[in-house]
Formats: structure tokens, sequence, C-alpha cells
């Protein structure tokens, strides 16, 4: 269940490997760049456990609008403060991986756009969403009558049955049709 | 207690925790204690129901039992406190339904990796379903045939890791995937696919190869005569004194003209070697097998791709699509995040101002006209080229006849050099004239695809009428020869004595012996000048248009008058889709070529490898993220469509010159016969059983192949009409959707304001 000190047992490889998308090289490869980010120290617990700032210095998360919530989104930890041990770093690769399904990576998407977590998106939610696409500066931002009218846009076309919020299988449905999405939603170490 | 990071969508977790509060003492006699309340409560649902089918199994049994304790009097419980089932003693229903239950448990365990939830829980689940399966499996195989199930099952293991393991080593044994990954990270997916593409043609490119070299090239030299046993396999007595020169061998003349690299060298004897080996009709079928593996694969990675990407519903879901997946989660680069959220911003205010605008078209005929004129000067840049062409062509071929020594280097190589350039210097112009178009730009984007399509097409075709001119010219020329030849003989044998003595044989050495005009030789060796002459323009423009160009702005722009890094000329973006059109067209000449040249395929695979590193290298040295980034998606299949029409557009010229004209008399593996697919019709009389080649005649019989034709066209345009009317009904149900919603919403309005709206109506 845990890593031992900088070594990971076989049976852990192999139940890996039969529950996440991964081979067998990347989830070497995960478990070593997970190993780099623990302090000395750590590295002989049980089941360390990485604080999100630690995790967000990955490359290949530093540059996301969304490293945030995708921390916490995958976060099993009791205070809800966005650390990650292995298993859920596992959890994290597999659902970014390439040959995860569009029912895993849809599912996630809607939660790590999802961000008071109340299980629809909402106008606050989509409003979030939109300021983090647009990044930080002002000038890049939209005004707020440009972003009442992308967001009623956005509703138009997703809110099936009209309640003014996004659920999770109305996003499904718009993402299964979209040809992007599967090959955007990926993340390989 | 509910876990607090399960959102109260996840509707699985939810119908499993309330099975749990509802199950009852399952065991014999366990009572569950509070550590193992909770551990069950994480249980999954399904293993709850493998449990209870168990239990109601073991009940049921139970109560038989009991029945039956009045009438055998037997005494022993079959079921003992651990609830373990003694598989001999069940009857065959209840074998049946647990061998059911092992086999949900297993379709469980490889559905696990698709479930949405944290780690611990699916490692709980995997590992009690394991356990489960492990217990009953092995009991189910202690009734009859035990031996062959647990071979089976231990079979089935052994198969699973196989696979696991074949797959790990399958992904280790993908070439550059890490230089892939960094350009990803860097420019995005759009640039980075036109390197997968690169990848998979390499693939490609690798079978084609394989094929060629080890059933065609290395055959023939391993078995064949060797080199300079007969007149075909050796460079004739004029050639000989420049044979090695460089820039002979540069021209593919001299040595490497007479080897395996070539049509003309193969001998056409039918069985070469110990083992029989039949050479022409190895030819034959490599020849067509290259073909047909390309289509294979090509229409199978089209199928795929159009499985994923759905019904091509463009416009319904624009802004949905742009919020949810327009950020490209592989970038891991500040700089281009910077890019794309700037690239994101200007997609959404143009959007919103697209879809808030009425559509005001002020000047709509000015814009008419331009767009005409544009398309008219564009049609007159392609008619100019394809002429200039056929002239370049035509005075190679004058050239030709004054003897090549004549001339300079350009005259030798007017054509390439004048296809190369002009595949450079056009798509160029059309970019100017589409200027004057004003379409948006991803539709600017496809017209120029299709203009820069239509201008290699024109070229390539132009290249092969050219080349059938040539061809005709050296069957003349063959007919020539042929009668200069029987005189040749004929003053051989006058020495020797009158004319049916048969004096000794008079030994002629092989450079000497005239030799006919090698059509098909000729046709290999244009097309691998063009392949060759093409690389290396593109490499030239390569380091000449990024590399210098990136140089010069870099270190002159300390000294310049204007910053040469924001302005003109600044750092170049790569062209993705220029690339792509290059790419394709290359593999077309490579198939059109492949026949008669059987090196191409191993030339081919060294330029893309040279390609990969190359191009690699350019574009992290010397370009910069693109500003507007289009999307490579449904470009996806556009690319894959154009590559097939290549395919079937390349291999039309191979396919008319084998049907239609003869041989060579002297040169290659079909040397001698009437036509070149007639090597089919000889080893079906000689190699096969007489029946076969009775069944074979019949199934060519007209009479059979038209009705069979007239059938696949009827089973096409079935399937056309269900599609179309599976697409129509989707488009029904939708709307349905969309009124039920409404209607309901209607309701709900009425029944609330019911009385308020009926009394002020």
């Amino acid at each position: 269940m845990g890593t031992t000190a900088s070594q990971l047992p076989k049976e852990s490889l192999s139940e890996y490997q039969e529950l996440t998308f991964l081979t067998k090289q990347e989830i070497l490869l995960a478990h070593r760049r997970f190993t780099e980010l623990l302090e000395g120290d750590e590295r002989n617990h049980p089941n360390p456990r990485v604080p999100m700032d630690a995790i967000l210095t990955l490359t290949e998360l530093k540059s996301n609008p969304f490293k945030k919530r995708i921390c916490q989104v995958f976060s099993t930890s009791e205070n809800r403060d966005g650390s990650l041990t292995f298993e859920d770093f596992l959890d994290l690769l597999s659902a970014f991986s390439d040959s995860a399904t569009l029912e895993i990576k849809s599912h996630y998407a809607f939660r790590i756009f999802d961000f008071d977590d109340d299980g629809t998106l909402d106008y606050g939610d989509l409003e979030k969403l939109v300021n983090c696409l647009t990044g930080e500066t002002a000038d890049t931002r939209l005004s707020s009558e440009e972003m009442r009218q992308l967001i009623s846009n956005i509703l138009d076309e997703s809110d099936i049955d009209k309640d003014g919020t996004v659920n999770l299988s109305e996003f499904q449905h718009v993402i299964s049709r979209s040809p992007d999405f599967v090959s955007s939603f990926k993340i390989v170490l | 207690p509910h876990p607090s990071h399960f959102s109260p969508g996840d509707e699985d977790f939810q119908e499993n925790h309330e099975r749990q509060k509802h199950k009852g003492k399952r065991r014999n006699g366990e009572r569950p204690k509070n550590k193992r309340e909770n551990q069950r409560r994480q249980r999954s649902s399904k293993s709850v129901q493998g449990i209870r089918e168990e239990s109601q199994s073991t009940t049921e049994r139970r109560e038989r039992r009991r029945r039956r304790r009045g009438k055998e009097g037997e005494d022993e419980e079959e079921v003992n406190n651990d609830g373990e089932v003694r598989p001999e003693l069940l009857s065959p229903e209840e074998l049946e339904k647990l061998k059911e239950a092992v086999d949900e448990k297993k379709k469980l365990i490889q559905s696990l990796r698709g479930k949405p939830w944290p780690m611990k829980q699916k490692l709980v689940s995997l590992r009690e379903s394991q356990l489960f399966v492990e217990k009953y499996e092995g009991a189910l195989g202690k009734g009859k045939g035990r031996k062959l199930y647990a071979y089976k099952v231990m079979m089935t293991k052994k198969w699973k890791k196989f696979q696991r393991d074949f797959e790990n080593f399958k992904t280790a044994c993908i070439p550059w995937e890490m230089k892939i990954k960094e350009i990803e990270s860097h420019f995005g997916s759009s640039v980075a696919s036109y390197f997968i593409f690169l990848r998979w043609m390499y693939g490609i490119n690798m079978i084609l190869f394989g094929l060629t070299f080890g059933l065609v090239m290395v055959p023939e030299a391993l078995m064949g005569r060797p080199y300079g046993s007969i007149p075909r396999k050796t460079v004739p007595r004029a050639e000989e004194a420049g044979a090695m020169d460089f820039a002979v061998l540069w021209d593919f003349g001299g040595y490497a003209q007479y080897s395996v690299l070539f049509y003309g060298y193969y001998n056409n004897q039918r069985a070469i070697g110990w083992f029989k080996f039949r050479m022409p009709l190895s030819y034959f079928l490599v020849g067509v097998g290259t073909v047909a593996y390309s289509y294979m694969v090509v229409i199978r990675t089209m199928a795929r791709n159009a499985n994923e990407s759905g019904v091509g519903d463009d416009n319904s879901f624009n802004f949905s699509w742009k919020m949810f997946t327009s950020w490209d989660y592989l970038i891991g680069n500040p700089e281009t995040a910077d890019n794309k959220f700037a690239s994101i911003t200007t997609s959404f205010k143009e959007a919103i101002l697209e879809e808030q605008e009425s559509r005001k078209d002020d000047n709509i005929h000015l814009t008419r006209f331009l767009r005409v004129l544009a398309n008219f000067l564009v049609l007159c840049c392609l008619a100019g080229s394809g002429y200039l062409i056929y002239f370049v062509v035509r005075r190679s071929q004058k050239f030709a006849l004054d003897g090549l020594e004549n001339h300079t280097w350009w005259e030798r190589n007017e054509v390439n050099m004048v296809m190369s350039l002009l595949g450079m210097f056009c798509p160029m112009l059309f970019d100017v004239i589409s200027a004057l178009e004003n379409y948006h730009p991803r539709v600017a984007l496809q017209w120029q695809l299709g203009r820069i399509f239509a201008l290699f097409l024109g070229n390539l075709y132009t290249f092969i009428i050219a080349l059938m001119d040539a061809i005709n010219l050296k069957r003349k020329e063959e007919k020539v020869v042929k009668y200069n030849i029987t005189m040749w003989e004929a003053s051989l044998y006058n020495g020797t004595g009158p004319e049916n003595s048969t004096g000794p044989p008079v030994t002629i050495h092989p450079a000497d012996v005239p030799r006919g005009p090698c059509w098909e030789t000729m046709v290999g060796q244009e097309f691998v000048r063009l392949i060759i002459s093409d690389t290396m323009t593109t490499y030239i423009t390569l380091l000449i248009g990024d590399f210098l160009r990136a140089v010069l702005v870099r270190f002159l722009n300390h000294c310049w008058c204007w910053d040469l890094e924001a302005g003109f000329p600044s750092y170049s973006e790569f062209d993705v889709s220029g690339n792509v059109l290059g790419l394709i067209f290359n593999q077309g000449m490579i198939w059109m070529g492949a026949f008669y040249a059987p090196c191409l395929p191993a030339l081919n695979l060294l330029r893309l490898h040279v390609s990969m590193y190359l191009q690699c290298w350019a574009v992290m040295c010397c370009n910069v993220p693109q500003e507007r980034v289009f999307k490579a998606s449904g470009s996806n299949n556009f690319y894959m469509a154009m590559l097939l029409v290549i395919l079937f557009l390349s291999t039309l010229p191979a396919i008319y010159t084998i049907v239609t004209i003869p041989p060579s008399f002297d040169c290659g593996p079909f040397s001698g016969k009437n036509r070149m697919f007639d090597v089919i019709q000889e080893t079906l009389e000689s190699d096969f059983p007489a029946w076969f080649s009775k069944v074979f005649s019949y199934a060519s019989n007209p009479g059979l192949v038209l009705p069979f034709i007239l059938l696949m066209v009827l089973a096409i345009y079935y399937l056309q009409s269900t599609s179309k009317s599976y697409r129509e009904a989707n488009v029904e149900l939708k709307n349905k959707l969309q009124m039920v919603t409404q209607r309901l919403d209607n309701f709900v309005l009425l029944t609330s304001y019911g009385s308020d709206f009926i009394l002020n109506a």
C-alpha cells in the first residue's frame, strides 16, 4: 500500500498496473519523480504525503491554470489541503494518461471545473473557469458584459434541462462530441 | 460517515452505502465487529452482490438438504463455518451460478481502472475480488474435468501477464517519445501532431522497406547470378570508364544503376537458389503487397479517427468546447502558456462578437468580386506552373538526345530543380493572393491547403506525362536495338563458319553485348533523382529560411534600426500544414516509383530518420510558438483523406504501365514476357495443382465478377442510406428532448402560478 524507502514492491507494482492506465515504466518514472519531491527524512515514511506547493513545482503542472484544482480533486487528505500521496499521484496520472477512457477523463474534468464542489457547474463556477483561462493580467480578462454574454451562450448550448447549471451528464454529453478533448486533456511525465 | 471527498453525485458509492446499511448478518454465526464493519462499508456493491449470491445459493442448498435429510438421513452440513463450498456436492445450476459470480468478479477487476474512485478504494475492491476469484476458481476446478479447467485458468493468467508485458514492451519501443514530449510542452499539440504523423509514416516505411529489402533485394543479391555474369548485370563497355565517378554515382548511373537498387538488374530466371525462390513472382507480389498494405493501414487509421471524433457536430457546441476543451494540458512552458492564454482570450472575444453582430455584409459585391479575382489568379498560377514543367521536360529530352555531357549542371538537373522551386515559391504566392479574399483564418487555411494540394498534384502529373513521352521514346529505341542485335549476332557467327554449322560458341564478355534501353530503370532513376532533389531543397530551405533567419535576427538586432525580433522578419513559426503536405507528397512519389526502384523505401526511411532529428532540432532552436493556434483535430482526418487520395493517384500510373506496356526484352525480372502480370498466369499453371487454375479461371470469368461488383455497389448504397437515417433519427431525438424539457418547464410554470395566470390572462 505505501511505498518503502525509494523502492516500489513488486506486488504493488502489479496492482497499480491493474488499476491504472499506466504502463510499468510510467509507474516507475512517477515513483521516481514523486520521491524527488519529498524532503529527505520523509522518504522513509511508509505513506508519504507531498504538500501542494511541492506538487505545483512539477514542470508539467507549473503552467497549468487549473493546477490547484487538480491537486484538490485528486487529494485524499482529511483537511482538503491539496496534498497528494503516491497513490493519489498515480490516480492523477492515470486519469490524464493517453489510454484513459473518455468517461473517466470527463468525470475528472467535471470535478476540476466544479470550483465549489457542489456537483454542478453554476454561474460562479463558469465565471471562475473563464477567468482562469484568460490569464492573470488585467488586460486579458473579459469585461463583465462579455462574461455574461459568454456564460449565457454556454448555458444555452449545454444546459439541456434548463435549470441554469450544467450537471455531470450534460457535461459528458457536450464533451463526448468534442474531437479535441481527449487529445488535449493529457499530462505525460 | 460519508467520506468527504466523494461528491454527492457519485451514485455508485451512494447506492453501495445504502446497501451496506441494510445488510444483515450473512455469514454463519459471524457477528460483525466494529473494525470489520468499517472495512465492509468500503466494499464495492458488486462484491456484496457476489457474496449475497453465494450465500443465497448456500441457503437454498441448506433448504434442499434439510428436505432431503429426511429421505437420505444425511447429517453433515455441506457448508462449514467458513462459508466454504464444496462444489462436488453442488448441483449443476448452482455450479453455473458460482461460475457466473466468478466471471462477474473478473469483469469487475477488468473495469476497475475505469472507475473514478480513489486508489485506496480500488485497491480494497481489487484485493477482495481477487481473493474471491482465487478461492472459488480453485474450488470450481475440483469437479469433473478439473485438470483441464485448472490448466485453462493457468493459461489465461499467463496469457494476461504476457499481454501486459507485451504492451509495456511496445510502449518502450516507440522511438522519439521524449523528443516529441518536449516539443509538445513547448509548442502545444498541433505542432507535435506533425511529428507524430512523421513517426507514423516512418513506421509504414519501415514495413515497406522490410518487404522490398527482405523479399526482393536480398534474394537477388544472395542467390541470383553475381555482378558481371550476364549482360544486364554489367556496366556496358562504353560507360565503364566513368562508372565509379562520384558525379555519376550521385546521378544514380554507373555501378549504382547496375545493382539491386533498380529494376534492370534482376534476372528473369523463374526460380533461383537451392530452395527455388520464385524471383519474378516475388517481385510482382511485393509490388502489389506494398500498395495493398498501404491502403489497409490508411483506411484503418481513418476509420479509427472517425470513430473517436464522433459525429461532426461542428457548430452546436462552439462556446462550450471553447470553454471546456481549449486548454492544452501538455503545455509545460510559461511562454507557450502565455501565448495560449492570449489566443484563448482572442477567440472568446471574437466568438462573442460574431454571435452578437447581425451579419452586416457591407460591400458584399466587392468581397465577391475580390474572391473571384483571387481564384482566377490562382488558376493562372497553376496553369503557368504546369506549362513551365512541361516545357522544361521537353527541353531536357532534347538535351538527352544531344548527349548529356555537353550541358551544364543546371541544364542536366533542370526538371527537378524547377519542380522543387515551384513547390517552394508558389505557396507563398498563394498566401499573398489570399489576402484579397478576406476569409476567416480557418477557412483561409483550408483554401490554402487545397490550392497547394492542386499545385503539387498538377506538377506531379505533368511530370508523369513527360515521363510517358520518354518511355515511348525508349520503346522505339528498343525496336531499333533489337534489330541491331540480330545483325550483330549474325556477324559474330559469320566468322566461324557457314550458317548451320555448330561451331564452338563465341564467348563474348557481357560488357560488350549491345544493350536495349531499359525504360523501367530510367523511370526508377527519375523518381530517385526527384526525391533526392526534393529532400535537398527541403533541408536547404530549412537551414536558410529558419536557421539563418534566426541567427540574423538574433545577432543583427543589436545594430539595426528597428526591432528585428518584434517586427519584420522576427523568428519563424512552424508551418504545420505545409510540412504535412510535403510529407504526404513525398510518400506519394515513393508509392509511384517503388515498383521500378526497390531502393526507394530504403531511401525514404533514411530520409525520414534524418528529417525527424533535423526538424526537431530546428523547431526547438529557431521557431517560436504560434500566435494563433488552430487545433489539429478535425484536420487529422483531413490529412488522412489527402493521403488516401494521393495513394490512389500514385498507384494509377504504376498500374497503367504494368498493364499496358510490355516489359523490356533484356532487363528486369519480367523480360521476355508479353505483359508483366503474365508471371501470375505462369505460376498458376506450373506451380499449383490443375484444379486450382480451373477454379481461378472460373472466378475471373466476367459473368461472375460483374454480379459481384453489382452486389458490392448495392451493399454500399444500403449502408449509406442506413447511416443517413441514423443521423436523422439522432437529430429528431435531440429536438424531442428539447421539446420535452420545454414542456416540462411550461408545466412547472403553469402549476406554480396556476390561478394567478388564469385570472390575469
